[in-house]
């Protein structure tokens, strides 16, 4: 494929921010890419850069102590380099973004509707308030709020977190984005309403032909809607493939680890949640090679070089990963009884 | 609305009700002599003190003398020991002085307070931001007789730029009302300036930070639009209600110590006066004005404040 044919394409995206400790590499290397309909998961643990990764699309972590590398581009436009100018019309505009907190997501003083409106006449300088007002409120329609015409005159705080993520979804839809991103968008709700919130991505998915970046900790989230996904760890990627071949024939130990320790409603897992042993390393002194190594059971001498991000399947030449091990090694290494984990002495958290 | 109307105004009550007695008690405790004697004046015969006493209710139980003094104060027939003048005159007399010095003052403190507040959090870190801090720093530490007096002495005495005192009314001849008023502004102004600007400048930079303003952002609004309707709308929310209180407060006494350095003849110069004398009858009448000033003027903020903040339900 040649660079430009994706809907956007981001090839090794460094982020990192200069700070008292040190220089924070958040994000170290990243590359994927997004097509039109499709939705990708960027998954990995507290700290691992997905947000950083996703905020630097739109230019939101630009800042005078940070500093980027590599490149992303939206059908071919850059926006690593994007002027100002530019970025304020891909935001919302091209891209639009839904945060993890709808309780602190939305201006307090505004009421719901003018916030949408707001959005909808920065993008669109023909369209007069009240055309703008009635496309906020058959939005808020579209998304599952109910009495949308009443509750467009509502404030945030009159509205539950569920509710608040809808309007944030009415939001990101206004201006008809080709990439939408949506940053934990359920990690903050209680898990009737994550699932109903899914269920509204889900529906978005076919209604529209929106590239979805999907950002999560959970792979249990992605299960039944990414079509692929990108495993990161302290600003790598690790692993990438699709849905099937994540959660199939994963090959990082660490892709291992997050299987192992999905909720799954279908087992009984009840006080036996197995959890990945150790923290992430520091993004200021990570360990040489492998980052996972300090934390990887398999590890062994090869590992304190850096393991290229690159297939090792000849039959999936997509599915690509950054590990030493041989692929007959993972197949065996991660059958932990009748399922994939990432050790067989695992410890148990009750 | 109504629920909080009614709730407000009880409170007011309650409140106005409870700084009538302990000013009323002024009259009880204060080592003095007869009442009815000093209200009489020097001249007076023995029948006009007597009258006094029967008027007032000096003879009869407190309660009674309470509610005669009350009384009095509301009609406007409270009359001072010195001159045995009507002292809701004096005080019609000195108001417009007085507001002029607190709307002039509250008006140039909160602009400039919101104007450097802003320049230093938009500068943040930077020389001007730095200038302004330490500028308000020495604002802050700066006591009004101080300033009002080096004022007065080098600007008005000296150098003879502005008058170094008095007041001109508005309405003989506002160029001049304009002059005189310029010093007793400013040094009133100085402290609340360097207090609003640094106040201001951490809200800011505390509600950049915040999510609706990243949200803000990722909609693709201007970052004009993105600092004027959404940082300094919400960081203005406690500069606006502080302004309230601080202004009822200068209404209510605070600026004393301006209109005495300034020689404006306002109530609060005529109160310190009455004090020095020990002149009751002033000081209770304007104790109870000044207080209602603050008690209203705060119910007011409460409005406002709501209105400001939606999440703030009346
Ligand atoms: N502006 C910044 N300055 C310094 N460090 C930063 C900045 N923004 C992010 N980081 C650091 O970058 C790392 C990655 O952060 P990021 O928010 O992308 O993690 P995440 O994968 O989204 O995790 P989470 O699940 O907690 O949201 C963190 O260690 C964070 O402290
Ligand atoms: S490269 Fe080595 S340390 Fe890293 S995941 Fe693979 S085996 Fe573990
Ligand atoms: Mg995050």
């Amino acid at each position: 494929m040649s660079p430009g044919a994706h809907l956007l394409e981001v090839s090794n995206l460094k982020v990192s921010f200069q700070t008292e400790e040190g220089v924070v590499r958040a994000v170290d290397g990243v590359s994927f890419a997004l097509e039109q309909g499709e939705v990708v998961a960027i998954v990995g643990e507290s700290g691992s850069g997905k947000s950083v990764t996703a905020m630097t699309l739109l230019g939101l972590t630009r800042s005078p102590n940070a500093s980027f590398e590599g490149s992303a581009q939206l059908e071919g436009k850059e926006l690593i380099t994007a002027s100002e100018e530019q970025l304020r019309e891909i935001r919302g505009g091209e891209i639009a973004m839904i945060f993890q907190d709808p309780m602190s997501s939305l201006d307090p003083v505004y009421r719901i509707g003018s916030q949408i409106v707001e959005q909808i006449v920065a993008h669109d300088f023909q369209v007069s308030k009240s055309e703008a007002m009635e496309r906020a409120i058959a939005l808020m329609d579209r998304v599952g709020i109910p009495r949308a015409r009443e509750r467009v005159r509502s404030y945030p705080h009159e509205f539950s977190g569920g509710m608040r993520q809808r309007v944030m979804i009415a939001m990101a839809l206004s201006c008809s984005p080709k990439v939408l991103i949506a940053d934990e968008p359920t990690t903050a709700l209680d898990v009737t309403i994550q699932a109903q919130i899914l269920d509204e991505l889900r529906t978005l998915r076919k209604e529209t032909d929106a590239g979805i970046i999907l950002v999560t900790h959970d792979l249990g989230v992605v299960a039944d809607i990414a079509d692929r996904i990108v495993v990161m760890y302290a600003g790598r990627v690790v692993e990438q493939g699709t849905l099937d071949e994540i959660f199939y024939n994963p090959q990082h130990p660490y892709t291992w680890g997050l299987l192992g320790s999905i909720t799954r409603v279908d087992r009984d897992t009840t006080g036996l949640l197995p959890s990945i042993p150790g923290t992430p390393p520091s993004l200021v002194s990570p360990p040489a090679g492998c980052h996972f190594r300090p934390r990887c059971p398999h590890a062994f001498d090869r590992c304190t070089d850096v393991p290229a991000l690159e297939a090792h399947l000849p039959e999936t030449p997509q599915h690509v990963d950054r590990c030493w091990l041989s692929a007959m090694q993972k197949r065996d290494l991660r059958q932990v009884g009748d399922r994939i984990g990432l050790a067989a002495d695992e410890p148990v958290i009750a | 609305m109504a629920r909080f109307a009614v709730r407000r105004l009880a409170s007011m009550v309650a409140v106005m009700f409870a700084i009538s007695i302990l000013t009323f008690l002024l009259f009880q405790v204060l080592p003095n002599s007869d009442p009815s004697t000093r209200l009489a004046g020097r001249t007076a015969s023995p029948t006009q003190i007597a009258k006094i006493r029967s008027d007032w209710g000096f003879d009869k139980p407190i309660y009674v003398q309470y509610i005669k003094t009350m009384g009095k104060i509301l009609n406007g027939t409270v009359t001072s020991y010195q001159q045995q003048l009507p002292v809701e005159d004096q005080i019609r007399q000195d108001l417009p002085t007085t507001l002029s010095l607190a709307i002039g003052a509250g008006v140039i403190w909160l602009a400039l307070g919101i104007l450097f507040g802003v320049l230093s959090a938009w500068r943040a870190g930077r020389w001007l931001d730095r200038g302004l801090t330490v500028l308000s720093l020495v604002g802050v530490s700066m006591p009004v007789f101080f300033l009002g007096a080096v004022l007065s002495y080098y600007i008005g005495d000296k150098a003879r730029i502005l008058p170094a005192g008095d007041y001109v009314a508005l309405t003989s001849d506002p160029w001049q009302w304009f002059k005189h008023m310029l010093m007793p502004w400013f040094a009133l102004s100085v402290l609340f300036i360097g207090v609003y600007s640094r106040i201001l400048r951490s809200t800011i930079l505390d509600t950049i930070n915040d999510d609706y303003v990243r949200t803000a952002r990722a909609k693709g609004l201007s970052e004009r639009q993105v600092m004027i309707r959404h940082v300094l709308r919400n960081s203005l929310i406690p500069i606006v209600s502080l302004w309230g209180l601080d202004f009822a407060s200068v209404l209510g006494g605070g600026a004393i110590l301006t209109e005495t350095v300034f020689n404006l003849h306002g109530v609060g110069q005529y109160a310190a006066q009455s004090v020095e004398g020990l002149d009751i009858p002033p000081v209770l009448v304007i104790t109870m004005f000044g207080a209602f000033a603050v008690v209203l003027l705060s119910a007011v903020v409460d409005i406002v404040y709501a209105a400001l903040d939606p999440r703030i339900r009346l």
